[in-house]
């Protein structure tokens, strides 16, 4: 009989369906009806995720076999889905959040024309489609599928308004650099093709293919598919395009640029975390990148006023910790927090769509303040986001962040300290951002002022549903410490890191040091906090422009400008020299220069015919003396 | 049907024949819709051809003609895999072709659909002919058409265009020639059943045991190379091909770039590694090395085109060099994405030149920094746009995406560096054709914008079927896959062995 | 006689047709030259003809002595037809130009 988790292929197929109908009906569907369909579609995904997720926690993983995509003789690509712990868990994350976001879009984007709503919800369910294929795939080939989707539809909705060149220039600033990871993770599959001839992912990670490859094999495959996930979730070198990419629709920057899309990078890593655990350089570049990644960010978050961008700076420096926990071997903690993040993260950026639908369209806070009176549950749910994040027990961030740092501390305590001191910065700017927005006296116009509101309800269910889920996220994860047993996640996603726990030495803190760890960590953001609290509580227009290190902050260590001075003007100064010099001078040159020897000789040899017959006769003396002298002394 | 007629000759004669009926017609419309009607015909023997190639319908598909006294060349075409896939592709191109063209009109119609229709003929019969001879006359017949039509019906600069094109591309077939009959001169002899006996023979199989030194191999393999390369184009022998394209007549720019340039890839595959397998195996290095160098080139250059046309000119000088990369790879999965992505580079980029043409017509203007805003004023038209030109850069689940994935594995496993070089144009075709759509189609409209009118009923057509087909081969790209394959095994059984 | 004698002869004839020939610009001068240097061919021919047939393979072969007095006789021919020819030429062009210097014939250039 066949497993009943081969109906696998409807979950993203439905979202499918829904950008099918929105697409084609743009112009005749209305508002109501399309966003009716875009969500529906979403829900239904969920539920049926839902039914899948018990599926397995019930025991029931299955690799659901549909077609062959490439069959050739030496390499066979199936599409197929593996529905495991792993993915089931991603599969309500992405459907859960994405469900939340698309009802909350209906509200948010009603001020659209019905074409674009249309337009809007057909790329918000292509995107679920794409990331639900990135997750199911239960090969590389299938998860790069919905990988570069995801990457396409991120470039549509942060180019949605098209009309604004800068917007479109910021969503082609992300699928650019997408690519460039994207061409790791290609490189990554050619390279196990080559060696393995499969890409399917339990056939990789069987015990006799991995015998087959080498140590700087499984090196090279990892670091190159890390060079993947650096593009896909924003880390050094090639996290600029995420801030940028908050042009798009505040939503889209909730769901793609923060809870799904950017998390992608994670998956594939915990997806492949044997090879990792078979590659300690890896793990270490990828522990160096993250929290190098999450300080960086962290610190140029400080000094951002437009709220989005300190959300999406925050997000950066967030995924930097997942990167540390995959680092350090703890890919329980970085999924944990993947899912955490993805609950407060969208719930902050929701809340922060929310403040701004009612500032009418105004993003930068230094305008803002004092919000709390106007828009109660906006700023409770924010506030219980901002908690979260912030890592106060027992919000969710609490416990998924500090996993992770107490893996990376019995790592190496380096990693550690810096990971605290980023925390106490993330407490620092989230309540900064706080202050700023809620707190304090409104500092816009008086226009913006009598326009406050609370968001309708289509708005503020999902805040307070996530911000449920923020608050009580965390205690799938109770760590051993508090409860014996408590971490369910732990033992939920056990089968699928079975491999690399029995492959490395188990690292155990005594509690005592985790107590101490987690007073530190808690103690030293709680004191961020209340500092932030009370300084942007009072904040007023009136403070100077940032000097020195601060300006250095503030233009993000000029990192854009760097790429741009070492990367773009080089390239495009040798596309110019290809243009003009080689192309038209030198092989042009060359070719149109046989064409003019030819015909400068011709010319030349012309002028032989004169039409003297004296001249003729003479030649052809000449002519026969030649031959004659050939013949005769030759 | 294998009695009286073969396959191949019906996809010889029927465009030749609908050639000749077209020349004397009188009325535009006529000419038009006879050509149209005749082309589709062709398409419906071509897709009739796929449902017969088990091995028991072999006397359908080849056909080997002779006179009693003969120097050797007899009328030997057939179809195997790569002819299969390309004559299916050369089938299809000019119905759409015409389709996409029909509402523009051209001085002296008769003579125009006269010509399209024999430079058909001509490419259905190079990729059919199984005799050295045959193969270059249709190689021949296939240029000359298209040189009348360029030269007569292209833009201002025309001449000038043409003829460096004419000029480039016969002095290779003259350098090909000169292989032809020095290879013609050391095959071994022929008996025909009714007991002719001729001392050289023209045939493929004649020139695959033609007694040649290693050394002879080496330069014919560059007099055979060079000729093949000028049609691809591969760098350096590119530059005639962005004038060309530029000034040629749209629908002739589809034939060159869509089907003409396969011409060169299957060259190699038919002709040029089967006979000297091993030269071909020497220098594919060098000629990886060049490939990759033109991917990346074109690639920079493509960048900075202000000119729609030639940007697409280059893109597609960067896509044919990465198959000539993989083809000289020589391994499975490369040389069946080269059979993939001739197909589907033939389709997407005759789906990129629909809609050039469709934005020159409307608004007059071909270069880039002038337009903006399209989207605003033609939203179907950049939808179909966009997916077409994701479709050129391979996105998933479009057509090209399987064939540059086996492409590039097979060149992985050729050279692991080789594949990261040429995977740098991956990044830089993601640059120009996303430029592309941002200036031309984005922004807020400008004034040339503003006489973009949304494409017609039949323009939705031609470019909904383009579509259709990128989004079918890209999501099951296996009967591609199961129609070549054999070929594919014959031609690295040869090169092995 | 000697052979060499009449080679020198011809030899002489031939050359002073071919100065004629080179250095002369009167179209009727040059035509005389012409002649003379058939006429030097034939004169040659002939010698030689008359050399060979007290040859052993004269004998043997009654036609081998008389195979280059029958070309002199076909150069003569053709020798008149184009002086028939020429001269007409010649009327002709003397009848345009007034002139007979072939220094004018050079209309074709250009």
């Amino acid at each position: 009989m066949s497993n009943v988790l081969q109906i696998a292929w409807l979950i993203p197929i439905l979202p499918l369906v829904g950008f099918i109908i929105n697409g084609s009906g743009r112009n005749v569907l209305s508002k109501g009806v399309s966003g009716f369909i875009g969500s529906s579609v979403v829900l239904a995904s969920f539920l049926l995720s839902l039914y899948v997720f018990i599926q397995v926690k019930n025991g029931n993983t299955h690799v659901a076999h549909y077609f062959n995509f490439i069959n050739i003789e030496t390499l066979r690509i199936a599409f197929d889905f593996k529905i495991d712990q792993l993915s089931s868990l991603f599969l309500l994350i992405i459907t859960g959040v994405g469900f939340l976001i698309h009802v909350y879009s209906t509200s948010y984007m009603h001020d659209e024309p019905a074409k674009d709503f249309a337009k809007y919800f057909a790329y918000l369910n292509l995107f679920v489609f794409s990331m639900l294929l990135l997750v199911m795939g239960a090969n590389y080939v299938i998860m790069f599928i919905g990988w570069e989707g995801v990457g396409l539809c991120s470039y549509l909705l942060i180019g949605y308004w098209f009309k604004n060149n800068n917007y479109t220039d910021a969503a082609k600033k992300a699928f650019i650099m997408n690519r460039i990871g994207d061409l790791g993770f290609l490189l990554a599959v050619f390279w196990l093709i080559s060696k393995l001839g499969t890409v399917s992912f339990d056939e990789v990670f069987a015990a006799e293919s991995l015998k087959k490859l080498t140590t700087t094999d499984i090196t090279g495959i990892t670091l190159l598919l890390f060079l993947g996930a650096t593009g896909k979730s924003a880390q050094i070198p090639l996290y600029t395009w995420l801030p940028d990419a908050m042009a798009g629709p505040t939503p889209v920057s909730a769901l793609i640029h923060a809870a799904t899309m950017v998390t992608a990078g994670i998956y594939m890593i915990a997806r492949s975390n044997i090879l990792y655990t078979m590659a300690p350089v890896t793990l270490a570049v990828i522990a160096i990148t993250g929290i190098a990644t999450a300080v960086l960010a962290a610190s140029i978050a400080i000094y951002q006023n437009d709220i989005k961008k300190v959300l999406a700076y925050s997000t950066v420096s967030q995924l930097g910790y997942m990167f540390v926990g995959l680092g350090v071997g703890a890919y329980t903690g970085a999924v944990f927090h993947v899912m955490t993040h993805a609950f407060f993260k969208a719930l902050l950026f929701l809340g922060a769509g929310s403040v701004i639908h009612a500032m009418g369209g105004e993003q930068d806070m230094r305008n803002m303040g004092g919000l709390k009176k106007h828009m109660k549950i906006t700023h409770l749910t924010f506030l219980l986001g901002c908690l979260a994040i912030a890592g106060m027990p027992p919000f969710s961030g609490f416990f998924s962040k500090d996993e992770i740092l107490a893996a990376a501390y019995a790592n190496n305590p380096v990693l550690w300290g810096v990971g605290v001191f980023t925390a106490i910065m993330t407490a620092f700017y989230m309540f900064r951002l706080y202050g700023m927005t809620f707190l304090g006296k409104f500092r816009g116009t008086h226009e913006q002022e009598h326009h406050l509101h609370e968001s309708p309800a289509a708005i503020t269910m999902p805040l307070v549903i996530l911000a449920i889920l923020a608050v009580i996220g965390g205690l799938v994860g109770i760590p051993e410490v508090f409860m014996h047993g408590g971490h369910r996640l732990e033992t939920f996603l056990e089968p699928v890191f079975a491999q690399s726990k029995a492959i490395t030495e188990k690292h155990t803190l005594s509690h005592a040091t985790e107590y101490m760890l987690m007073a530190v960590s808690v103690g030293g953001a709680l004191v961020a906090l209340l500092f932030a609290w009370n300084r942007y509580s009072k904040y007023s227009k009136t403070e100077s422009e940032p000097a020195g290190f601060a300006k250095l902050l503030a233009n993000k260590w000029y990192v854009d400008e760097l790429y741009n001075a070492i990367i773009v003007s080089p390239l495009k100064s040798l596309a110019g020299f290809f243009n003009n010099i080689i192309e038209k001078k030198v092989i042009d040159g060359v070719v149109n220069g046989t064409g003019k020897a030819v015909n400068y000789g011709s010319r030349q040899l012309r002028y032989l015919q004169s039409g003297q017959v004296g001249a003729y006769v003479l030649l052809m003396v000449i002519g026969m003396l030649v031959l004659f002298i050939i013949q005769l002394f030759l | 049907m294998g009695r009286y007629i073969t396959f191949p000759e019906l996809l010889i004669w029927l465009p030749l024949l609908a050639g000749m009926l077209v020349f004397f017609t009188k009325r535009e419309q006529v000419a038009k819709a006879l050509a149209l009607a005749l082309s589709l015909v062709t398409l419906f023997v071509s897709v009739s051809a796929l449902f017969f190639t088990a091995d028991n319908f072999a006397t359908w598909n080849a056909v080997n003609y002779y006179y009693a006294n003969n120097i050797g060349s007899t009328f030997h075409v057939g179809l195997d895999g790569t002819g299969r896939i390309l004559t299916l592709l050369t089938a299809i191109a000019f119905p759409l072709i015409f389709l996409a063209t029909y509402r523009s009109s051209y001085k002296n119609p008769s003579s125009y659909y006269g010509l399209m229709l024999l430079a058909q003929a001509g490419l259905m019969g190079v990729f059919c002919s199984m005799d050295a001879l045959l193969f270059y006359f249709f190689w021949e017949l296939a240029l000359i058409p298209v040189y009348f039509l360029c030269s007569k019906w292209g833009a201002e600069k025309r001449i000038q265009a043409t003829f460096k094109f004419f000029v480039y591309t016969f002095l290779g077939s003259l350098l090909m020639l000169i292989g032809i009959i020095y290879v013609y001169l050391h095959t071994p002899g022929r008996m025909f059943e009714d007991g002719t006996q001729v001392l050289h023979s023209f045939s493929l199989k004649a020139f695959q045991n033609a007694q040649l030194t290693s050394g002879e191999q080496n330069w014919l393999f560059w007099l055979f190379f060079v000729a093949f390369a000028v049609k691809m184009p591969v760098f350096p022998f590119h530059t005639w091909q962005p004038d060309a394209y530029d000034q040629s007549p749209t629908s002739v720019t589809m034939v060159l770039s869509g089907v003409m340039v396969k011409m060169g890839l299957f060259g190699i595959i038919r002709w040029l590694i089967p006979v000297f397998p091993e030269a071909a195996s020497r220098y594919s290095d060098i000629i990886i090395i060049l490939s990759i160098t033109g991917i990346i080139y074109a690639s920079c250059i493509a960048m900075v085109q202000d000119n729609i046309k030639k940007l697409v000119a280059y893109s597609s000088i960067a896509h044919i060099g990465l198959m000539c990369a993989s083809l000289f790879a020589a391994n499975q999965s490369g040389v069946q994405g080269v059979m993939m992505q001739m197909f589907n580079h033939g389709i997407n980029i005759i789906g990129m030149w629909i809609v050039a043409d469709l934005l020159e017509k409307q608004t007059g203007v071909k270069e880039i920094s002038r337009l903006s805003g399209v989207a605003n004023k033609a939203p179907v038209l950049t939808v179909m746009f966009v997916i077409i030109a994701l479709a050129n850069i391979a996105l998933p689940l479009t057509n090209a995406f399987t064939g540059e994935l086996l492409m590039f594995s097979g060149l992985y496993q050729f050279n692991g560096w080789y594949a990261v070089l040429a995977g740098t144009g991956i990044i830089l075709a993601a640059v120009y054709i996303l430029n592309l759509i941002q200036k031309v189609f984005y922004g807020s409209s400008n004034a040339v914008a503003d006489t973009v009118k949304e494409i017609s009923l039949n323009e939705k057509l031609v470019l909904a079927a383009v579509v259709c087909m990128i989004f079918i081969l890209g999501v099951y790209p296996q009967p591609v896959i199961d129609l070549t394959k054999d070929a594919v095994s014959a031609m690295l059984a040869v090169m092995k062995a | 006689m000697d052979i060499k004698a009449y080679i020198i002869l011809s030899l002489t004839l031939f050359t002073i047709g071919i100065i004629g020939v080179l250095v002369r610009r009167n179209a009727i001068i040059i035509f005389m030259c012409i002649e003379l240097m058939l006429n030097a061919v034939n004169l040659l021919l002939v010698a030689f003809s008359k050399m060979h047939a007290a040859s052993e393979a004269a004998k043997a072969s009654p036609s081998f002595a008389s195979d280059a007095q029958i070309f002199v006789f076909f150069i003569m021919v053709v020798a008149a037809a184009e002086v028939s020819v020429g001269l007409a030429i010649i009327v002709m062009l003397y009848r345009n130009t007034h002139s007979v210097d072939v220094n004018f014939l050079n209309r074709l250039k250009n």
